[in-house]
């Protein structure tokens, strides 16, 4: 007698993801990336450029407001390169953050209807998102060229560029799991997605993408901003990059272990909604 | 033979009226009785047999209870029963969109769900990249799609369109292209609800021959919903038979759609009262039938007289709107009428209050068979619609003091009985 293949049960285990079952679908998992970037700039006539735009919008809108109006200190950078280098980060996080969060809301029509692991949606949110990064990222290094050869800017990219990847799979973890915890507490309480737009913003001022952590002086209000799970990884990646930052592998420590935790809590919350939340939404 | 599902003391619970306001305090209250206290849950204590016409006592609901079922391989079985009977939501835990309440399910090979063709479309992408992205979600690789590819356009008949948006397609080319992938899935176990009411009829006719030959040639086992007694007869050999969430019947297909049918004229109550008031603007209240002005029996002739009064109630005042009367013969819905549509000089501003309509239908008109009544409130422009199904059904058959081979008996062909005023003159 063959066995079971399929078995319907109440409730799964707590942090159980079923890994052979997410590989079986990983067809659906690469479809999703390409829906995400093939729909993201359907009609429209400028299509993949505002990859471009936005962020050398965003960054002028800096310059002008932070760096010309306040007057907030770049490290003795170039205005551009400083804010390119935190909005191409900061952007890849808050955009993960608020697309993954609503996972349930936004499909749950097909979630309705058919059954696929649904972790494939976040995770693919996730990666589509890196493409997007890889694009602003190319932005930056055009930047960095023209300002370290034409213009000659004392510039020192080193040996921590070899972190990069290490902080963007950070960075990916981090808005994954809070992604998933805000995407399954949404489904029943649905006003904390007002919430989380609001604390994304309040978030950026919280995280040294407008300004370097050395303007802070104030020993407690520096010990506040390294709880922030972000500020570690920001500042490595401008200290790798442009030469000025700060870096501390207990930093990076904290931020690994905050992202490891945040998305455990995410896994098991996401568990126990997914299995039930069609009748919740 | 092995059996392919089997389901275990399944029961699933649902609460109604509005989830998002006071779950909060419930899932409290459920925690402080259930963790702190050690006590029963005091919400699925107090959950009740689902009749839909009855006012419950509580918050909850059972939509099924304690389902035990198995189904054996490659066999075809059709699911039927009222409206809240439990069918969908017997697919929907076999198809893992929600989970039961209680008991286990266990099956074996890939289940895929027809449960609405099209499903995970995305309007941007052209019709070869929604068959890749709609095969992935039920379940297929790539390989096994490209495989495919051909024999689902062929199937679908949508080859010039391959490479145009989906949003451009018309509704039908978009059901056909679904279901055309759907029916190439090959999984061991395909479930499918009530897909083949839409389509035009050619294709419906090569949608289930093809879930014919799926079933017959490769020994799959297919679950099939439907309020359409004839394609379930067609397609079905076993039946189980649905009442308020537990099984009344499971055998052979004739005989549950004997049950069926007898259960249907058991229930009959010739005047039914709407208790819901879901609308803001507009509420059914009560409909009755009537067999030549009086009270309907369970047996109506068709030389009977049949005559319906509907009464609503319009919470505000109304500058016009229709109420569709659709008259279904065993689940394929046989004429529309409307009040105001086809009457256009009805069609006019309606202060708040209560209203009383009445209407005959022309003698003969329903052919011997079950018929039920839908509902449907509609506002021109607003938009708002109010949909009762199956909101009243009753029985037509042929009494015996007209000759069993009448034009108009059960088995000759056609579906309305007229008797139009004969002349017949001998002129040579």
């Amino acid at each position: 007698m063959t066995p079971w293949t399929t078995i319907i049960k109440p409730k799964n285990k707590l942090f159980f993801v079923d890994l052979k079952e997410l590989w079986a679908y990983r067809d659906l998992y690469f479809m999703f990336v390409k829906r995400d970037i093939v729909t993201w700039y359907k009609q429209t006539i400028l299509g993949p450029l505002w990859f471009f735009i936005q962020p050398l919008l965003t960054t002028i809108m800096f310059m002008v407001v932070f760096g010309g109006i306040a007057k907030i200190s770049t490290d003795g950078l170039p205005q551009a390169l400083f804010y390119l280098a935190g909005i191409c980060l900061w952007q890849y996080f808050s955009e993960s953050l608020t697309e993954t969060s609503k996972t349930f809301i936004e499909n749950a029509n097909v979630f309705g209807k058919v059954y696929f692991p649904r972790l494939v949606v976040p995770l693919a949110t996730v990666t589509s998102n890196l493409i997007r990064l890889a694009i602003q990222i190319s932005l930056f290094l055009m930047v960095y060229v023209y300002y370290y050869f034409f213009k000659g800017t004392p510039l020192n990219p080193n040996i921590y560029l070899l972190l990069t990847p290490y902080l963007i799979f950070l960075l990916a973890g981090l808005a994954l799991g809070f992604g998933i915890l805000f995407a399954s507490v949404t489904t029943k309480y649905r006003d904390l997605s007002f919430l989380l737009s609001f604390c994304i913003q309040l978030w950026m001022y919280a995280t040294p993408v407008i300004y370097p952590l050395s303007t802070i002086d104030n020993p407690k209000l520096r010990f506040l901003m390294s709880l922030n799970p972000l500020t570690s990884i920001i500042e490595t990646f401008k200290l790798a990059s442009l030469g000025t930052g700060y870096f501390s592998w207990w930093g990076l420590l904290y931020s690994s272990l905050f992202m490891l935790v945040i998305f455990f809590v995410g896994i098991l919350v996401f568990n126990q909604i997914q299995r039930s939340f069609m009748d919740t939404v | 033979m092995k059996t392919a599902i089997e389901f275990e003391n399944i029961s699933k619970q649902y609460r109604l009226g509005l989830v998002s306001t006071g779950t909060l305090s419930h899932d409290l209250n459920r925690f402080w009785q259930t963790k702190i206290r050690g006590k029963e849950d005091p919400y699925l204590k107090i959950g009740e047999e689902n009749r839909r016409n009855t006012k419950g006592q509580s918050d909850y609901v059972w939509a099924l209870k304690d389902i035990d079922l198995s189904i054996q391989e490659g066999e075809v079985v059709g699911i039927i029963g009222k409206n809240g009977a439990g069918k969908s939501t017997l697919l929907k835990l076999l198809s893992r969109v929600t989970s039961p309440s209680t008991g286990i399910i266990r099956a074996r090979g890939r289940i895929a769900s027809l449960l609405e063709v099209g499903t995970g479309f995305h309007p941007e992408m052209t019709g070869r990249e929604n068959i890749y992205m709609n095969g992935a979600i039920m379940g297929m690789n790539r390989l096994e799609i490209t495989k495919k590819l051909d024999e689902i356009v062929d199937f679908s008949g949508c080859e010039r369109y391959l490479d145009t948006p989906v949003k451009r397609y018309s509704s039908g080319m978009t059901v056909r292209l679904g279901f055309a992938i759907a029916a190439h899935l090959e999984p061991e176990i395909l479930v499918v609800d009530e897909v083949l009411a839409v389509g035009d009829a050619e294709f419906q006719k090569k949608a289930i021959g093809k879930m014919q030959s799926v079933a017959q040639s490769t020994g799959r086992t297919v679950l099939f919903v439907s309020h359409n007694m004839g394609a379930v007869k067609n397609l079905c050999e076993k039946g189980v038979l649905l009442e308020n969430g537990c099984i009344a019947y499971h055998g052979d297909v004739h005989d549950t759609i004997h049950q069926y049918v007898n259960m249907l004229q058991t229930d009959f109550n010739p005047s039914v009262e709407f208790l819901s008031s879901a609308s803001r603007y507009f509420n059914f209240t009560s409909l009755k039938i009537f067999q030549n002005g009086q009270m309907a029996t369970p047996s109506i002739d068709v030389f009977d007289e049949i005559s319906f009064e509907l009464e609503y109630k319009l919470e505000k005042d109304d500058f016009g709107h229709t109420i569709f009367f659709v008259i279904e013969k065993e689940g394929t819905p046989l004429i529309t009428l409307s009040d105001t549509f086809d009457n256009v000089h009805l069609f006019k501003h309606r202060s708040k209050g209560r209203y009383l309509c009445r209407f005959k239908l022309p003698t003969p008109l329903l052919k011997p068979g079950f018929y039920s009544v839908s509902l449907q409130y509609l506002r021109p422009r607003t938009r708002s619609l109010l949909d009762i199904d199956n909101a009243l059904s009753f029985q037509v058959s042929l009494d015996s003091r007209h000759a069993f081979d009448a034009g108009f008996a059960k088995n000759r062909k056609g579906e309305i009985a007229v008797n139009p005023h004969w002349d017949i003159k001998h002129f040579g």
